[in-house]
């Protein structure tokens, strides 16, 4: 299976709000293994979006098994149509994007959070997520939104507590 | 044939347009700007920025000469063997204070180094009062060996006043 290609910035379709799934069909389950396939072949990406390689949906994998620390972790997910409904404490880490080559710099992101989506399936699904996990929905789920962590960087030299 | 990276190192008192008239001379004959680092140090200005496309060392010198000297600014500029698209990664923040006293930085930074730490990016400064200044140093590298040589290296500081605080970074990148 060959990697779908990934938009770099400044391509316009980064900065676009994506439109809710509504078919959850085996199209649907083809294109999330098709999207994880190459998450794999990215250099140590923890995390991918839908609109990363042009489909402008609301799904997103968030895989913070793969953090090379072990960190607190759901497992590898497939989150479709996820919202944020809950978020508390702050902290600064470093983020880096497939979409933003040799780029990395300091986003302020909730400590914890709690989220809902839907499973490939489209049944409910909640979840719970601190630190590193956290950090990966939130910047998944930003491209979602056609925001890009470059939108939230602060000073290099920001510390309020780093991960 | 591309020309090669040139540092251009400027300092001097800080005062507002320093860095907008050097640009609008460099951006004028067509150059190129890289990398950039500006920071104030002891209230003074000091900028480091890598160009090239402007000329040899004595070629800048000589287009800045005029914007040097009406901000009174020292001026020094190097051919370098520079490259974009280099940037690496820190994997270790070690964050160090204490009251300020002579050899802080030599003593840490020789612990670091000892412990397989490479030094990717180093900010000190020394707040508290003219009598009571406290040194505060924040240092951001790669841990060739993992982080515990560098716990097990930097504790020994402890039963000397310093306070150092050793955590791991990790890149998130999705």
């Amino acid at each position: 299976m060959e990697p779908l290609p990934i938009l770099t910035y400044p391509d316009e379709r980064l900065k676009t709000v994506c439109e809710p799934v509504e078919q959850f069909d085996p199209e649907l389950r083809e294109f999330a293994e098709h999207l994880q396939h190459t998450a794999d072949l990215g250099p140590s990406a923890v995390g991918i979006a839908a609109p990363q390689v042009g489909r402008m949906q609301r799904l997103c994998l968030v895989d913070a098994t793969r953090a090379k620390r072990p960190v607190d972790n759901n497992g590898p997910l497939v989150l479709v149509n996820p919202a944020i409904t809950n978020w508390k404490g702050f902290a600064v880490g470093r983020e880096g994007c497939l979409s933003i080559p040799d780029y990395t710099g300091k986003v302020i992101r909730a400590e914890t959070i709690e989220l809902t989506a839907q499973d490939i399936e489209g049944r409910t699904v909640t979840f719970k997520m601190k630190g590193f996990e956290a950090r990966i929905a939130q910047h998944e789920i930003d491209h979602l939104d056609g925001i890009l962590f470059l939108d939230r960087l602060v000073s290099r030299h920001a510390d309020l507590r780093e991960r | 044939m591309t020309q090669p990276w040139l540092l251009l190192t400027l300092v001097g008192a800080d005062r507002p347009g320093i860095v907008a008239h050097v640009t609008r001379v460099l951006f004028g004959v067509g150059a190129e700007l890289g990398e950039t680092a500006m920071m104030r140090l002891g209230n003074q200005f000091a900028i480091m920025m890598m160009v090239r496309g402007a000329g040899n060392p004595e070629e800048v010198a000589g287009l800045l000469e005029s914007t040097r000297a009406d901000f009174g600014l020292k001026l020094h500029v190097d051919e370098i063997d520079a490259a974009l698209h280099q940037h690496r990664e820190p994997d270790v923040s070690v964050i160090v204070h204490s009251a300020d006293r002579s050899g802080i930085v030599s003593e840490v930074t020789a612990a670091l180094l000892e412990a397989g730490m490479n030094i990717l990016d180093l900010r000190s400064d020394v707040g508290g009062s003219s009598d009571k200044p406290i040194y505060i140093m924040q240092i951001d590298g790669e841990s060739s060996q993992g982080i515990e040589p560098i716990e097990q290296c930097v504790a020994r500081f402890a039963d000397q006043g310093l306070t150092v605080r050793v955590t791991p970074l990790e890149t998130m990148r999705g």
